[in-house]
């Protein structure tokens, strides 16, 4: 057999059906991630069918994206703020009772992001298939797992046969060399990834993330990097399972246990690539050439080095390319050729799939710790999971977010899309450490500068954009 | 669904690039539980003034575009979040067919469960559908070719056996629970391994 990658070897040992000229494959899905935004429409497909869930099994519920973070409200019987949110919340629940799927609700301990709460129980294990209506399910690539996002189409026919029709994607090897520098986040360097391939260059493809870097990475690091891969369009991102993956994964609730766990690791072993197996792109990157980055414009590929400067407009030679350059700085209040540092803030959010761990809050807390928010900034800290809300607090560093000023949550998708309320106003400037800073995504009019944990805890402190490594 | 064979219809131009999700249809629309009567928000953000009065700047309130079954945009058109409430928003708007260079991965996928058209074309094409609005474009889904008002006619690529379900209106899903011996069979084979090993 010709040596193969990662992604062929977890894809073809889910093909219950290969796919032809004229048919696509049929993917098995060993987990099935659902929560209360994408999966209604899909509950009333298998309604109007009178089908079941039929591995309730491999299906898991999560309430995230429209569930409220303020304590009151989670805890202490205050309704819900949006009527639709409340009522979708109670859906899920309606839905998950009746069709029988394990549901964490509101007041669940285990609850949170669906993209965090999975790999810290240990479900997501290396070698799985893994989708769920959220393009950031390619999260779970970090484990090893192929892992990507669907619609409710698509959960419907998961619900209904734990299966997808699928076309085989392209492979993309993203090779990453050198040791980040101090100050310098899997976040930068997944940013400064994007901004190399671009938002839509790894349509088709699903990457693999390689190299004595991402060798050298934490789960957590690994998760943000995988988290991203959607933003330079591809829709899932992989990284081999090595001694990093299982030491994270051992005695997790639901990691195989006891002989099966020995069995389980010299099964996943086997999973990375082979010597000499051929992708059908690929890019280097030097991770020690690397800065802090962040995002100027209204998509994450339009970033620079934090110290850098705004690029300067296209120009009359691209009239199409300068019109969207110009709307983007339009909205931003930006312009061409503008140095970033010292620009002045007035909300940073700190939390979400992409930097909602509790690394990213140890990063947090190590520039928080005895200083202060700078007055007239807002700084939102939310937790990817009830878990890591009580790692933090057992850590300390809820207290030292506390005793800095910042707001400090209950769990969820919060601020990086403000479905839940959890809003930036119109105008205002926000440095997220969420994945988006698409126009109106944390709110109508509000202005998203993506940054790393680092960056945007420094900021916050500065009341300007600010180089963490200044700080630290 | 529907059947689908052949759009003819003027098109509706927003010449932008990496139109994402958010843009079709803002998060907080996405509260709802069902798929219909989303056509309202289709683009909200830049449809409404922020008093909830249309825009008269944007494309979508301009007489021209009433009636237009085919939009028109640059490259990379539907990034961003998996949200199928963007293909529900603009097919219940009344739009059948989006024509870029480039389309999303998901949004194309969950386009073509819904019976609308993701059609991408080359660069050319593509600029000269973006600097004619309101141009007659007749797509045949049958036999995968675009002609311009100009008489040029052009073959656009899509899976073979989407076609085959948007031409026969038929239900992928149905396709997929006729494999269910296929799937048991599979898990079986998992099973049996397991408790081998």
């Amino acid at each position: 057999m010709s040596p193969r990658t990662l992604f062929d070897k977890v894809w073809t040992a889910h093909e219950v059906v290969k796919e032809t000229a004229d048919t696509p494959a049929v993917l098995y899905i060993d987990l099935h991630l659902i929560h209360e935004v994408t999966s209604p429409q899909a509950f009333s497909v298998l309604r109007s069918l009178a089908l079941p869930v039929r591995r309730p099994d491999r299906t898991l519920a999560t309430m995230d994206h429209s569930t409220p973070t303020r304590t009151e409200q989670v805890f202490g019987g205050v309704p819900i703020k949006v009527d639709a949110a409340a009522k979708q919340v109670a859906e899920l629940e309606r839905n998950a009772a009746e069709f029988g799927v394990e549901l964490f609700d509101m007041r669940d301990a285990r609850r949170g992001i669906v993209h965090v709460i999975s790999p810290e129980l240990g479900a997501t294990q290396p070698g799985m298939t893994i989708v769920c209506g959220d393009s950031h399910t390619s999260t779970h690539g970090a484990f090893g797992a192929l892992a990507f996002g669907i619609g409710s189409t698509e959960v419907s026919h998961v619900f209904a046969t734990q299966c997808l029709l699928q076309r085989k994607p392209k492979t993309f090897a993203i090779n990453v060399e050198g040791q980040l520098r101090p100050g310098v986040t899997a976040k930068d360097l997944i940013l400064a990834i994007i901004g190399k391939v671009g938002v839509s260059g790894g349509t088709g493809y699903v990457f693999e993330y390689r190299g004595s870097t991402i060798r050298g990475l934490s789960m957590d690091e690994r998760m943000t990097i995988c988290n991203m891969s959607i933003e330079a369009g591809a829709r899932a991102g992989m990284i081999a399972p090595d001694d990093t993956t299982f030491a994270y994964l051992k005695d997790r609730l639901r990691a195989p246990q006891g002989t099966a766990w020995d069995a389980a690791v010299e099964r996943w072993r086997t999973l990375a690539g082979d010597p000499g197996a051929t992708f059908d792109a690929s890019i280097d990157i030097d991770a020690a050439a690397l800065e802090p980055m962040i995002t100027y414009g209204t998509h994450p590929g339009m970033v620079v080095p934090i110290t850098g400067t705004i690029p300067q407009s296209p120009g009359a030679g691209q009239p199409s390319a300068t019109a969207v350059f110009d709307k983007a700085m339009a909205y931003m209040g930006f312009h061409g050729g503008d140095v970033m540092l010292g620009k002045p803030i007035d909300v940073v959010f700190i939390g979400s799939c992409t930097n909602g761990r509790l690394e990213d809050f140890r990063a947090a807390a190590t520039i928080l710790k005895g200083r202060k928010v700078a007055a007239g900034v807002k700084l939102l800290i939310v937790p990817g999971s009830q878990q890591v809300k009580r790692e933090a607090e057992a850590a300390g560093y809820a207290q030292i977010f506390k005793d800095a000023g910042a707001d400090w949550r209950e769990s969820g998708c919060s601020m990086c899309l403000g479905m839940n309320g959890d809003t930036v106003g119109a105008g205002e400037y926000s440095i997220s450490t969420s994945n988006r800073n698409f126009e109106g995504r944390q709110g109508v009019g509000a202005r998203t500068l993506l940054a790393s944990p680092l960056t945007a805890a420094a900021s916050a402190v500065q009341g300007k954009i600010t180089d963490p490594r200044t700080l630290v | 669904m529907q059947p689908l064979e052949r759009i003819r219809s003027k098109t509706v131009v927003i010449d932008s690039s990496n139109i994402d999700t958010d843009q079709i249809i803002p998060a907080r629309f996405l509260t709802t539980t069902t798929k219909q009567g989303l056509g309202r928000q289709l683009f909200a953000d830049w449809r409404y003034l922020a008093d909830g009065t249309p825009n008269p700047e944007f494309i979508l309130n301009t007489p021209g575009a009433a009636g237009c079954q085919i939009l028109v945009a640059g490259r990379n058109f539907g990034c961003g979040s998996s949200r199928e409430h963007a293909p529900w928003a603009l097919l219940d708007y009344g739009l059948r067919a989006v024509i870029s260079t480039e389309i999303a991965d998901i949004f194309r996928s969950n386009s073509l469960k819904n019976g609308l058209l993701p059609i991408t074309v080359d660069e050319a094409t593509a600029r000269w559908l973006l600097d004619h609005p309101g141009a007659d474009v007749d797509i045949d889904l049958a036999s995968t070719r675009l002609t311009l008002p100009t008489g040029a006619s052009l073959s656009f690529p899509i899976e073979a056996f989407a076609r085959h379900c948007l031409l026969h209106g038929i239900d992928e899903l149905g396709y997929l629970r006729s494999k269910l011996p296929d799937i048991e069979r599979f898990e079986a084979a998992r099973d049996e391994r397991a408790r081998s090993a």
